[in-house]
């Protein structure tokens, strides 16, 4: 009796552990984002460019409890707000696949250098999340370009760099209240130069192409051990391992929670880093800062990865030498998911217009690349690889109204966000600056109340 | 009849011209929207006809000459060339890892003297990648660098510009000593040492000892004249700027450290320019009474550091609006891009700024900051004949240079990307990309 008592007891433990343990992955550091406050609106006779490939004119939104409710025309507008937005356009909110703001924050003082563990090669078991100030005033200017949704990711100095996080452009008085619900954590990893670099110098591994990618398999190697330990103990078999944040991380990519985020320029590089996620069991969601992904498209596109691109950014280093204008636009034209990226807080606040120069450089070698394609890259294609596809991403009945409406064609140079709404409220506005949010940093640094915008 | 040169298509030039650029003794276009950015404004239905390399005339209904080679420019825009007044363009290839930065000079060996016009390498795959992208001309600077492991770092002043031409001769250096480079504020700090404030007494210094030199000469010479800290290479160097031939190009944002340039330079009556300028808004009128002009990245509107707290989207508006001449870098400084001076002209004019104005900072402003517009900068009759042909509004980021014309020829419209993107554009999977040309 006592024995069977043990028994269940043990069983029930372990039961509670394993609960414990799927809780620690899922819980820790809880979201805790709460939409503002919307008033219901009917945006009025747009172009709405939708995210699905679709380009409706003169068409209306409604959006209402943080949702978008209806898009069509002569919607009823019986006790709504009503934005006239004739001649204007009106896209989803802007995603951005890879930022580091508030881990590289403004004003770039070494003690705001939070964004690279660059003291071991494997470093899964750090938290982007717990680097990010979330006063970093990037975040305003990133949603005065329209951006809603973005991924903060630890840097690149590292094989596995640690977990990266979803966060709506909301601002917050700490991470958690930025968290985007719902969001799977990224696993960032990183391809070439930079690793090899960083360790290279420092007399250690790796120092070279072959030394990073034993250092890749090395480290699944002790995560599918750990997975495996973990699922027997579930089983009865075997003592469940000490828990170990780097593996936990580690196990969930296997597991299928964690999405693989990989920085990786060359074309030759990227196709090792899939037989190498072959290998061991895992997918890859998007290789970023991706300069030959159209050496590679065809391989992007079967294996259903995301590449995310800079538009224009080459020659830096040795392995963005190759790169060219018309990337995105030849990994669109094989069928991959081609993403526009900013990696850097000026360019965030103008991924349309990163986006229109592909959109030049493709006219050019005679690709034409239709407005409502083009928005994807931006919108719907990083909603896919983070994850969030079916909460944000397009206009749709559903989604999450983050929406930004603009003031002429989002691609031309001379067009600005006009109003910015997250989850149906209206977070940015370009008439009333003096409702637009500041953060701690801005106030009083400047000459002018607010900062000099 | 005259016209015996076939009129050429504008579709048909980018592929023509390919193989080997062709250097027409005289070419006439017609048909195009002209902004010359001269006094002449902005022409419709104009004709642009060079001849040696030079602007003859420019103007509405203008006839192309005997035996020209006429372009059709219909429903195309025409700008001067580009010019980037910043930059290592042939100065590096690529940035990080990959042999050394030429515009770089580490060590007080040389400050002044150091001239990177003799590091400039015009075959750079950067140069036709660059032209292509509209961009005629550039000002070329030194970078001034912190610390190496051995503990060696630039001087404060970081030594002489060059402009220099895209074109594809073999006069590619236009102007030697266009700008002596100085740094001020926060990035002179910390070559200086630590404060600011020992950056300008090492200009000063520079300053002092080089007008001592001038006075001296001859006893120095004979060894009868004290010593300098300087080289007199450094000094010599510092002769122009000095005598106002070369101006002042100091890298500095904070507005107090530009408060500080604008006496330096009344002092010492410098002619000066801005380089970064974050905090320039703030002394418009300042820098207007003092004829100093400033290069600024229109979108860099963070605090970056705490010498760009006042960093404002609007800073180029409100320069021009004073009548401070103004030109542009982009953001990042990035010389493998030169030619998105375009997008950061097209920002500015989202921001206020006419867009006559706007066209102006990326052509001719920079030809009057470096003492060069006598030559390029505008399409006016005497001036070089470089141009860029657009299909459309050249401040937009679809838009691109369909032709450019350097220094009267017709240049190839290829670079390494381009043959990069064509190799992989044709989707033939029989035989691996190398095969395919």
């Amino acid at each position: 009796m006592r024995r069977l008592f043990l028994a269940l007891a043990t069983t029930l433990l372990l039961l509670s552990a394993c609960g414990a343990n799927k809780d620690a992955t899922d819980t820790p550091f809880p979201g805790r984002y709460q939409p503002l406050t919307g008033e219901a609106t009917i945006i009025a006779g747009a172009t709405l460019l939708t995210g699905t490939g679709d380009r409706l004119e003169n068409a209306d939104l409604l959006i209402s409890d943080g949702k978008i409710i209806a898009i069509g025309k002569g919607l009823s507008r019986d006790g709504v707000v009503v934005v006239d937005a004739a001649g204007k356009w009106l896209t989803p909110g802007i995603i951005d696949l890879h930022s580091h703001l508030g881990v590289y924050a403004s004003p770039s003082t070494a003690s705001h250098s939070d964004g690279n563990e660059s003291t071991a090669p494997v470093t899964a078991e750090v938290w982007a999340e717990h680097s990010v100030w979330p006063h970093d005033p990037g975040f305003v200017t990133a949603l005065a370009g329209g951006v809603t949704t973005l991924q903060i990711l630890p840097g690149s100095a590292n094989l596995i760099g640690g977990r990266g996080v979803t966060l709506k452009n909301v601002p917050g008085r700490d991470v958690q209240s930025m968290k985007f619900p719902g969001a799977p954590h990224g696993l960032k990893m990183a391809c070439g130069e930079n690793p090899k670099r960083v360790y290279g110098r420092q007399g250690v591994a790796p120092s070279t192409r072959m030394g990073n990618v034993a250092g890749y398999r090395s480290a699944w190697i002790a995560a599918a051990d750990y997975r495996d330990k973990l699922a027997a103990a579930a089983k009865g078999q075997g003592e469940a391992p000490l828990r170990d944040l780097k593996l936990e991380t580690l196990a969930g990519v296997l597991d299928g929670e964690i999405l693989v985020h990989n920085h990786c320029y060359r074309g030759d590089e990227m196709s090792v880093m899939l037989d190498l996620a072959d290998e061991f069991g895992y997918t890859i969601a998007s290789f970023h800062h991706a300069v030959e992904a159209y050496k590679v498209a065809d391989l992007l596109a079967e294996s259903d990865t995301c590449a995310a691109m800079w538009a224009d950014w080459w020659g830096f280093k040795m392995e963005a030498y190759d790169g060219i204008r018309e990337n995105a636009a030849l990994v669109d034209r094989a069928g991959a998911c081609a993403i526009i990226h900013s990696d850097d807080s000026i360019g965030i606040q103008r991924l349309p217009q990163e986006t229109a120069k592909v959109i030049g450089a493709a006219a050019r070698a005679g690709i034409n690349i239709l407005p409502q394609q083009a928005i994807r890259w931006i919108t719907s294609n990083p909603a896919k690889a983070l994850g969030v596809d079916e909460y944000v991403g397009t206009l749709e009945e559903g989604k999450m109204a983050d929406v930004v409406l603009w003031n002429g064609d989002p691609f031309s140079v001379y067009t600005r966000a006009e109003r910015v709404y997250i989850d149906g409220a209206l977070l940015y506005d370009r008439e009333n600056p003096a409702m637009n949010p500041l953060t701690d940093f801005s106030l009083g640094t400047g000459v002018m109340p607010g900062g000099a915008e | 009849m005259r016209q015996f040169a076939a009129t050429l298509s504008m579709l048909g030039l980018t592929g023509i011209f390919v193989a080997c650029p062709v250097h027409a003794e005289t070419i006439a276009i017609t048909n195009a929207t002209v902004h010359t950015i001269g006094p002449q404004g902005t022409i419709q239905n104009a004709t642009i006809i060079i001849v040696d390399g030079e602007f003859e005339s420019v103007g509405a209904a203008l006839e192309a000459p005997d035996g020209a080679q006429v372009i059709d420019a219909s429903g195309k825009i025409i700008t001067p060339g580009l010019f980037t007044p910043t930059g290592y363009l042939g100065l590096v290839e690529v940035g990080l890892s990959a042999g050394p930065l030429d515009a770089v000079q580490r060590g007080e060996r040389f400050t002044a003297g150091f001239d990177v016009a003799d590091a400039y390498n015009s075959r750079s795959t950067l140069i036709a990648a660059n032209r292509i992208e509209g961009v005629t001309r550039a000002l070329i600077v030194p970078r001034a660098t912190t610390a190496d492991e051995q503990g060696n770092k630039s001087h404060v002043i970081s030594g002489m510009a060059a402009t220099i031409n895209l074109g594809q001769g073999t006069d590619t250096v236009d102007r030697r000593a266009a700008a002596m480079v100085v740094n001020l504020g926060e990035g002179g700090s910390e070559l200086a040492g630590e404060s600011r404030a020992a950056a300008l007494l090492m200009l000063r210094e520079a300053l002092d000892e080089a007008g001592d030199y001038q006075a001296h000469r001859d006893d120095f010479e004979r060894g009868q004249h004290r010593d300098y800290t300087y080289s007199i290479t450094d000094l010599e160097a510092l002769q122009a700027v000095l005598d106002g031939s070369t101006p002042i190009m100091a890298n500095v944002d904070r507005a107090s450290d530009i408060e500080v340039l604008i006496r330096l330079c009344g002092e010492y009556a410098l002619r000066c320019i801005v380089s970064g300028g974050a905090e320039a808004w703030l002394l418009a009128e300042q820098l207007a009474a003092a004829a100093i002009a400033v290069i600024l990245a229109p979108t860099a509107n963070l605090p970056a550091s705490f010498d760009h707290l006042n960093a404002s989207l609007t800073t180029a508006a409100v320069l021009e609006s004073v009548g401070v001449t103004i030109s542009f870098a982009d953001d990042r400084g990035h010389t493998h891009n030169a030619g998105n001076i375009t997008q950061s002209a097209g920002n500015a004019v989202a921001e206020g700024l006419p867009y006559q104005a706007a066209l102006r900072a990326i052509t001719l402003a920079p030809a009057l900051m470096f003492g060069v517009a006598d030559r390029v900068g505008s399409i006016e009759p005497g001036k070089a004949a470089d141009l860029v042909i657009w299909p459309d509004d050249p401040l937009e980021l679809r838009s691109y240079p369909e032709q450019v014309i350097i220094n009267g020829e017709i240049v190839a419209m290829t670079s390494r990307q381009t043959l990069l993107r064509d190799r992989y554009l044709k989707e033939d999977s029989s035989r691996p990309p190398a095969f395919r040309r």
